[in-house]
């Protein structure tokens, strides 16, 4: 009898209705020939996995996270909202207690999502990972949480989310942005004043194989990891690194990430790209899920592979290792980065413009932070889209002292409306999502 | 006229039911260790003095291949397994003699790995050796192409008496399941065509020449030449007959849950519009996990005789059975002893059920006639609780579209339909302490016989097309046809259909039943290259598990015998 080692739930949501358009990767087939593979393998059937249905986020659930523009069901379709509730439920099937670990198999994904959203971008509307550990924190009052994104792309939705935020840790690894979407990702994009460290980038050069990936594993996320000491270690499991996603130039394998799963060990994993959808996703998954459960993949390769053929250059290889110490470096100098940071400065400000690929248009945003001593700071995102939209989106973070909770209230109540929409507010130590309007 | 035959634990029921309802009704004990014999007398029974030529068929629903896999008293038999990437199917052994040699298809049907012949022939040959007669032959994803399947049997099949491809037992995935499903098939063999056979042969010698049909665990029926190819459809065919006993008197605009309460255990099904909910995947009998089509059928360890007792002060009922109650020369108090105490059963020794219950009346404190309240309300509860379990586990199942996600049918019964012995006693208290609408099925008793009569035959294709590769299949029907462009889902409904009409004619349906159903069509996009290339094309059809074209005049008969309170015999 086939057994998993550690009890192990699945969500999987193919969405077998729903697609972009017709011809886009993110489209019904994508994890057909998955969902094949994964029943004919009968891994639903072994002790130890379950199965679970894909709940449905609550508009709550998703204001705890965005400020969707003008508002959460104008940029979210019918499946958003399923794929972000299949999060939410892996997630709550682990804090119940039901299951050990567990993977969210869903489409479509959510990790270019930030936290002001007035489209699609990266094929992403909303972020699914953000709004299970949001949910997660509020309704299980855990803590520290570590995201760890192999996704190929840059998760640049995720960073925003969590830029300012010192009790969340991310880590992405993915192909370097000067070869790829969304062109962010550096090694010098460590996070706010008040939480820089907690998010680190690991670029990787084109062609990077297992041996590669390995090795960020074991020299840069581990050890940062167990000094961090999260709650819960949450992956978005994106599988375009694979050597035959038709988007991405890496050389990743179905073995590779099924090992990389094993030695991370995470919580929950949620699926995010992969657009390989005949070649790759079946036998990824399918090693994803038995690494999770703790069994036996080493059977599990793909018709293509040769380990010979997409073993990595020396070069690549040296690169890895420097970026990985950079990484290291950084994150054994945080305390003295935000020190360097929040000297003289009462507000700190940056400027971002983002770019919705999927619908086409610019956002451009002010983002001011009130540094604070106390906690991790109020924000405020004066947010326009030409010809659409103009918001301010006020965040007053989860743990606010007094003093920045009031600040949030005096920008939310006392700014003038004149040139903006809407004027939004995060309430996060209330729950509470207010709107004002013209 | 029609004979339904049930053979259950205790007894076996046989009926006769024709244009005036129940025409006749027989219970004769089952000793398991002659089951041929119950069959036989059975049937002999119920026909003497009858006009064969009026009888047009028989079913029968037997415990023959349930017991012998429950007892682990099945034959040695072969597997070959082909093997590739993926999960080791050693992993699935299912007996001695399980071989598995090089071979393999991908999620698509195209070769990765070739079978390696020989390895193919060393196996046959050691399972030869090993005196096997019967043999099973699966491939991973041989539904998608079962290339592999077929060339091993034409290399092995002169050298055994009978071969089970896996693609031939089921259109669905799971190579696990695929491979138990061909073994249990292979290994239910010998026991079924000895068995039918000798009962067939029996019968002619008596000059009883009727056609015989086998339910299923789908509450379908095939002919008797249709099961000898797949047994294995035999098993569990118990609970589906109690199902389809109660369909003929459940409402077809409500959802019902239907209570068999027996005495170890209750089975408990749902009935949407009066057609049964079915199992997502197959029957799981023993340790094994199957392919075989199945009723959704719930089972929970309380019943009749149910054993009852008292634990740090708190009434327990079941899930054991230690015997009969008390009232028949039991050991231990059970609800049927309550029953005694409340004056609702008769006709046994009330003075041992009285005995029993005060035992654990003193235990809690309270009058035998309390306590016999209490044992039969909280046995009722806990049956509800269960039925109510059940619901909502249906309710549960996932699904993988939106539209079933978000605007997908949650059942919600409103309707209780109670057979079994003491059916009447347990629907009296069940419509007190419940908001259900409650009703005894007419012939509580032989329900389950009667409907084992009346069921119609039932079977299921599924149809895959690629309008890339131009190509359509139906693996359980070795079926593949090359395709004109432009074949859309319409053409494949209407393909698969017309397979199935065929199929069910073939295993013994007759024209005017078949009520067909399409129960899954998914179309895809195939996008290569971000060009369209094509559409994958997925459906399943079936015939609708459900009672003959007679049966409304037969039930319509039965419900005035009921209401007039005659009872054949
Ligand atoms: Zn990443
Ligand atoms: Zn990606
Ligand atoms: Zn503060």
């Amino acid at each position: 009898m086939l057994k998993a080692k550690t009890h192990t739930g699945l969500v999987f949501f193919p969405a077998y209705d729903w697609a972009i358009s017709a011809t886009h990767p993110e489209r019904e087939e994508r994890l057909l020939y998955t969902q094949d593979q994964i029943s004919e393998e009968g891994l639903l059937d072994v002790e130890g996995i379950d199965e679970f249905k894909a709940g449905v986020v609550d508009i709550e659930d998703v204001q705890r996270v965005h400020f969707c523009v003008p508002d959460a069901r104008s940029v979210m379709t019918e499946s958003h909202f399923i794929s972000a509730g299949g999060a939410k439920t892996i997630g709550k099937a682990k804090m119940d207690g039901l299951v050990d670990r567990g993977f969210a198999l869903v489409r479509p994904p959510g990790h270019h999502a930030m936290r002001v959203v007035h489209g699609g971008r990266g094929f992403c509307n909303v972020n699914n990972e953000a709004i299970m550990i949001e949910y997660l924190r509020k309704a299980y009052g855990i803590d520290r949480v570590a995201i760890i994104d192999t996704d190929c792309h840059h998760g640049d939705g995720t960073q925003d989310i969590y830029w300012h935020d010192p009790d969340t840790l991310f880590i992405s690894m993915h192909q370097d942005g000067r070869t790829l979407f969304p062109g962010t990702g550096f090694n010098n994009e460590t996070g706010g004043p008040t939480a820089a460290g907690t998010t680190l980038n690991i670029p990787l050069p084109p062609y990077t194989s297992e041996e590669g990936f390995l090795t960020v594993l074991e020299k840069a996320v581990l050890p940062i990891l167990q000094e961090f000491k999260p709650d819960l270690i949450v992956n978005s499991a994106g599988q375009d690194n694979h050597f035959t996603d038709p988007l991405t130039n890496m050389n990743f394998s179905a073995k590779g990430y099924a090992d990389l799963t094993a030695r991370l060990k995470p919580d929950i994993a949620v699926l995010e790209g992969g657009y390989s959808i005949e070649s790759a996703l079946p036998y990824v998954n399918v090693g994803l899920i038995l690494a999770m459960a703790g069994m036996d993949y080493s059977h599990v390769v793909e018709p293509e592979y040769s380990a010979e053929r997409l073993r990595q250059g020396p070069s690549i290889t040296a690169t890895i290792e420097k970026t990985c110490q950079q990484v290291i470096d950084t994150w054994n100098d945080r305390q003295n980065i935000r020190i360097r940071m929040q000297e003289n400065v009462i507000y700190a400000e940056r400027n971002n413009t983002v770019f919705y690929d999927t619908d086409g248009f610019y956002e451009t945003q002010h983002e001011t932070l009130q540094v604070c001593r106390e906690c991790s700071g109020v924000l405020k995102i004066d947010s326009s889209v030409e010809r659409k939209m103009r918001v301010l989106a006020v965040h007053i973070p989860r743990k606010a002292c007094e003093n920045c909770r009031k600040t949030g209230y005096q920008w939310f109540e006392k700014t003038d409306m004149g040139p903006y929409d809407m004027i939004l507010l995060q309430d996060r130590p209330e729950d509470q999502y207010r709107v004002r309007k013209q | 006229m029609i004979i339904g035959l049930d053979v259950g634990g205790t007894h076996t029921d046989v009926v006769l039911v024709g244009e005036n309802g129940l025409e006749r009704r027989i219970k004769v004990p089952t000793d398991t260790s002659a089951l041929f014999d119950a069959v036989f007398s059975g049937l002999e029974h119920i026909t003497r003095d009858i006009d064969i030529s009026q009888i047009s068929h028989a079913v029968l629903s037997t415990t023959l291949t349930t017991n012998a896999i429950v007892q682990d008293k099945l034959p040695a038999v072969g597997m070959i397994v082909t093997c590739g990437p993926g999960i080791d199917p050693e992993y699935f052994r299912t007996c001695e003699q399980y071989y598995r040699v090089a071979g393999a298809m991908d999620h698509s049907g195209r070769q990765i790995v070739k079978l390696d012949e020989k390895a193919v022939e060393d196996a046959a040959s050691r399972m030869r050796e090993a005196g096997i007669e019967y043999v099973g032959v699966v491939g991973k994803f041989s539904i998608r192409n079962p290339t592999h399947e077929k060339r091993i049997r034409e290399i092995i099949s002169p050298m055994f008496e009978k071969v089970f491809l896996g693609h031939n037992v089921s259109g669905n995935f799971s190579f696990p399941r695929r491979i138990t499903t061909a073994f249990l098939n292979a290994s239910v063999y010998p026991l079924h065509k000895r068995f039918f056979e000798a009962v067939r042969q029996s019968l002619d010698k008596k000059g009883i020449q009727i056609p015989i049909y086998i339910l299923k665990a789908d509450g379908g029926t095939m002919d008797f030449e249709t099961s000898i190819d797949f047994p294995g459809q035999s098993i569990l065919s118990g609970p589906a007959a109690s199902v389809m006993g109660s369909i003929g008197f459940a409402a077809d605009d409500q959802e019902t849950i239907v209570l068999d309460i027996g005495g170890t255990t209750t089975d408990m099904a749902v009935l949407i519009n009066g057609v049964p909910v079915l199992a997502p995947y197959g029957i799981e009998i023993a340790e094994h996990k199957t392919l075989i089509r199945a009723l959704h059928s719930y089972s929970v360890g309380l019943g009749g005789d149910s054993t009852v007792r008292v634990e740090h002060g708190h009434l327990f009922i079941g899930p054991d059975r230690t015997g009969p109650a008390m009232a028949y020369g039991g050991p231990e108090p059970t609800p049927t002893d309550a029953l005694f105490v409340l004056g609702k059963a008769q006709n046994g020794d009330r003075e041992k059920a009285e005995k029993g219950i005060e035992a654990i009346a003193q235990l809690l404190g309270i009058s035998t006639a309390e306590a016999a309240r209490r044992i039969f309300d909280q046995t009722c509860r806990e049956i509800l609780d269960s039925a109510r379990q059940m619901v909502s586990l249906i309710n549960s199942r996932p699904v993988y579209t939106v539209r079933e996600a978000l605007h997908g049918h949650r059942i919600k019964p409103t309707r209780l339909l109670v057979l079994g012995g003491p059916a009447p006693m347990f629907a009296e208290n069940f419509t007190a302490i419940s908001d259900y609408q409650v009703s005894v099925v007419p012939h509580w008793d032989v329900a389950n016989a009667v409907g084992t009569a009346l069921s119609r035959t039932t079977c299921e294709v599924t149809l895959f097309a690629d309008t890339y590769k131009l190509e359509a299949s139906a693996p359980e029907e070795m079926f593949v046809q090359a395709l004109k462009p432009g074949f859309t889902m319409a053409d494949a409904t209407e393909m698969a259909t017309e397979l199935l009409e065929k199929k069910a004619l073939r295993e013994g349906a007759s024209s005017g039943d078949l009520v067909t159903d399409v129960t899954e069509a998914l179309e895809f996009n195939m996008v290569r290259d971000f060009r369209m290339i094509g559409k994958n094309i997925r459906i399943k059809v079936q015939v609708r598990p459900g009672l003959i074209g007679q049966y409304e005049k037969i039930i319509a008969q039965i419900k005035k015998q009921s209401r007039n309170g005659e009872t054949p015999c």
